[in-house]
């Protein structure tokens, strides 16, 4: 009986001293909350290095971007302490910084000697600030991201294609730098067979769960002269939202959609996209330049076969294009504030960042970014570079999610419905960002 | 026989735990067995609804926990009672709760009355039947996604195959006309078995000699059909038109899976609305007002139904 009680202290002391031993072990273990897709994966390789150089564990939540609001959202509004970091979405800014979600972290900046000034400054804006063009930061860029177009290089090659092209067009087949000739080429190539198979213009965003719509018919509407609201008087939006110049952009982007998209493609997001490209179904794919690594390698059609190409230009020659990406937080919410800061702090360093790069993330620090080599570092480099310098994004408001919706249901219900006109559509965002704005009591 | 268990039980126990078993008295143990169910209700049912309709007269929104809540009086249920959009979404899940239950309960007796007939091989086919029923909504919504798809699908091929249209031209999810047909189809695959399962209990439930009977009078079988069968299972056709109503009033998963509401907004039933106010714009107050009329309204309309269900039963 009395060895029996032995072994069975010993035994609960072992494992008691093993547990303490591995609590302590991983005390500063950091979790960091993210989408789960390519860049998070090079982040998990990336990270490994902070775990040698600190002695800090790293974990990872990552969840598909189809829940990622979700998700996350409900996370920071419950006050969890799940996220010690968080790669929160750049129009998520103004509500988790109004609502003490993400520490504020200038005072950091300025002891650690880390300036925004050496980030790229649209992402300083999109990622970081609130409010907007005020040196309030709350998030240091992470990710930067815009939407460009990929085309196949194969196909448009072609010389007999190019022949017929030329006669039909009048101009030599090649990436569209107009919104005009983006359409002549998607018409072209629509339900045309190429290599024994039938093939479609474009893939363009027509997802209504999140926010597909709303950044696909926005990366339209900029270039075409829509603007959030009046530049001199901030919310009011008759005339801007609903200008003539917003409608013939909807009214391009729905013709877009009925012309030239691939069957069955009215809920189409960033997977569906890649996918239909990737199955060489469309010969043009909007996308987020996130997914032009993964595409480079693929070994359908990836290499000499695929191609990049910035937004194209509205019918004035304005040029803009829909900013993505996001920035990294420290949760005010994580007892492991001072390591999230540790991480931030050696995320910032150009080497890190200069990785970043090289495993597939998109850095936003100039440092790379401006260096004589990155044009060339990669085949889609400078389409990134000159995206990055003419991109636009959505609201960044506290009540950017009800701001979204909206735009989400007015643009869907036109675009991909058929229901109404492209005015019918603006003047009913007009009147429902209107009441957002009312009912937070800013108009 | 509680009695005399609760004293078994306090004579096998030791005196001083006995004596207290012995002092509860047969009110008290029961209460005692229930609470633990009680108390569960209270906490995951009758709370949260006393809770929602207290949020239903505020401005209270989940995503911010700081900002003061304002009481908005009747404000969320004026707003939404004279919201436009609100009216389609009714509108669609009337349309849609209409032909789920109009297209489940004419095959679904019609299954039934065909199974009943005992015919070799009853069994095995009532199982197959089954099957739709016993599978997960999730399961159910991808695996039509696919049958649905223009360039790949079985489904537009079948059609294609049939009518001669271009399998890409029948877009049976992007479509605006097909698309809430789309969704009555599945609902009517899954759920019709489960309106078969009832049929046929109410149809053996009708004794053997009523038929004998009618057979002596020399009764057609369409006239025993009308006289007898009929009415004697519309009791069990209405319990479960009661049952696939009250659910589908509320359908959420099979609309979120296959189309997310879309095209536009053709098949954003309530259910969808009401996620999207609560989940994605955050709007709490106004949500949990739009959940309490959409309570009231199933509560209202399925006691109407259970008082003339109860007038069927009586005649």
């Amino acid at each position: 009986m009395k060895s029996s009680l032995k072994l069975a202290l010993g035994l609960t002391s072992a494992i008691t001293a093993s547990t303490a031993v591995s609590n302590v072990a991983h005390a500063e273990d950091l979790t960091l909350c993210w989408a789960a897709w390519d860049p998070a994966n090079a982040l998990v390789e990336l990270s490994k290095d902070f775990t040698k150089e600190s002695g800090i564990g790293m974990k990872f939540e990552f969840v598909p971007w189809t829940n990622y609001a979700d998700r996350f959202l409900n996370e920071l509004n419950s006050h969890g302490k799940l996220c010690d970091l968080i790669i929160g979405d750049s129009q998520w800014i103004g509500g988790a910084a109004e609502n003490g979600h993400y520490v504020k972290l200038n005072d950091f900046f300025d002891k650690e000697k880390i300036s925004m000034d050496d980030f790229v400054p649209a992402t300083v804006v999109g990622y970081s600030e609130w409010p907007k063009n005020t040196p309030n930061y709350w998030a240091l860029p992470a990710m930067g991201d815009v939407v460009g177009w990929t085309y196949r290089k194969d196909w448009f090659s072609k010389p007999e294609l190019q022949k017929e092209f030329k006669e039909k067009y009048g101009w030599d087949l090649g990436p569209p730098t107009t919104f005009d000739q983006l359409k002549q080429v998607a018409e072209f190539f629509q339900k045309r067979e190429i290599d024994g198979k039938t093939v479609y213009g474009a893939s363009i965003y027509t997802e209504r769960g999140s926010e597909g719509i709303t950044m696909g018919a926005m990366d339209v509407l900029y270039s075409y002269g829509f603007q959030y609201e009046n530049p001199k008087k901030p919310y009011e939006m008759e005339g801007f939202v609903n200008s003539d110049k917003s409608v013939k952009g909807l009214e391009f982007y729905k013709a877009l959609y009925d012309c030239c998209t691939p069957p069955g493609a009215s809920n189409s997001y960033m997977g569906e996209g890649v996918d239909a490209f990737k199955s060489g179904q469309v010969a043009m794919h909007m996308n987020f330049a996130f997914t032009w690594p993964g595409l480079q390698k693929d070994e359908n059609v990836g290499g000499d076969k695929i191609g990049y190409f910035v937004n194209p230009k509205g019918p004035d020659g304005e040029q803009f294009a829909q900013l993505g990406g996001q920035g990294i937080s420290v949760v005010s919410y994580s007892d492991k504030q001072e390591a999230a800061l540790k991480y931030i702090k050696w995320f910032a360093n150009k080497d890190v960042q200069a990785k970043w790069w090289s495993l597939g993330g998109y850095s936003c620090l100039n440092a790379v970014v401006k260096d004589p080599k990155f044009p060339a570092s990669q085949p889609y480099a400078q389409t990134f570079l000159d995206s990055m310098a003419i991109v636009k994004d959505f609201w960044a408001e506290p009540s950017y999610a009800p701001l979204l919706q909206a735009s989400q249901k007015r643009f869907h219900d036109y675009v991909v419905a058929g229901q109404g006109s492209a005015k019918d559509a603006l003047d009913g965002l007009v009147k429902d960002w209107t009441q957002v704005f009312q009912d937070d009591g800013k108009m | 026989m509680l009695n005399r268990t609760a004293e078994n039980v306090a004579r096998a126990t030791p005196e001083p735990l006995a004596r207290k078993v012995r002092g509860i008295s047969d009110k008290g143990l029961a209460w005692l067995f229930i609470s633990p169910t009680i108390l569960l209700l209270l906490a995951i049912n009758i709370f949260p609804l006393f809770w929602a309709i207290y949020l239903s007269f505020t401005n209270y929104r989940a995503n911010r926990p700081n900002e003061v809540v304002k009481n908005l009086g009747f404000a969320n249920y004026q707003r939404i009672l004279g919201d436009k959009d609100i009216w389609i979404a009714m509108q669609t899940t009337a349309h849609f709760v209409f032909w789920t239950i109009l297209l489940q309960t004419l095959i679904g007796f019609t299954l039934a009355w065909l199974i009943d007939r005992k015919f070799r091989g009853h069994a095995f086919w009532t199982t197959i039947i089954l099957v739709p029923m016993m599978l997960s909504p999730a399961v159910v919504g991808n695996f039509w996604r696919f049958l649905y798809e223009p360039q790949i699908g079985l489904f537009a091929y079948a059609i294609s195959f049939v009518t001669r249209i271009p399998p890409t031209d029948i877009q049976m999810l992007s479509n605006v006309s097909l698309a809430p047909w789309s969704i009555i189809i599945v609902d009517t695959w899954m759920w019709t078995p489960y309106v078969m399962l009832i049929c046929l209990a109410g149809l053996r439930s009708i004794p053997e000699y009523i038929y004998e009977a009618a057979e002596v009078d020399r009764a057609s079988n369409w006239r025993q059909f009308w006289s007898i069968t009929l009415p004697m299972a519309l009791p069990f056709i209405m319990l479960a038109v009661l049952f696939r109503g009250i659910e589908n009033f509320k359908m959420f998963d099979m609309v979120n899976l296959l189309t997310g509401g879309g095209p536009g907004s053709t098949t954003e039933v309530a259910s969808i609305t009401l996620k999207r106010q609560a989940f994605e714009s955050w709007r709490t107050g106004y949500s949990s007002a739009f959940a309490i009329i959409l309570f009231v309204a199933v509560f209202g309309l399925a006691n109407i139904y259970v008082k003339a269900l109860n007038k069927v039963k009586q005649r």
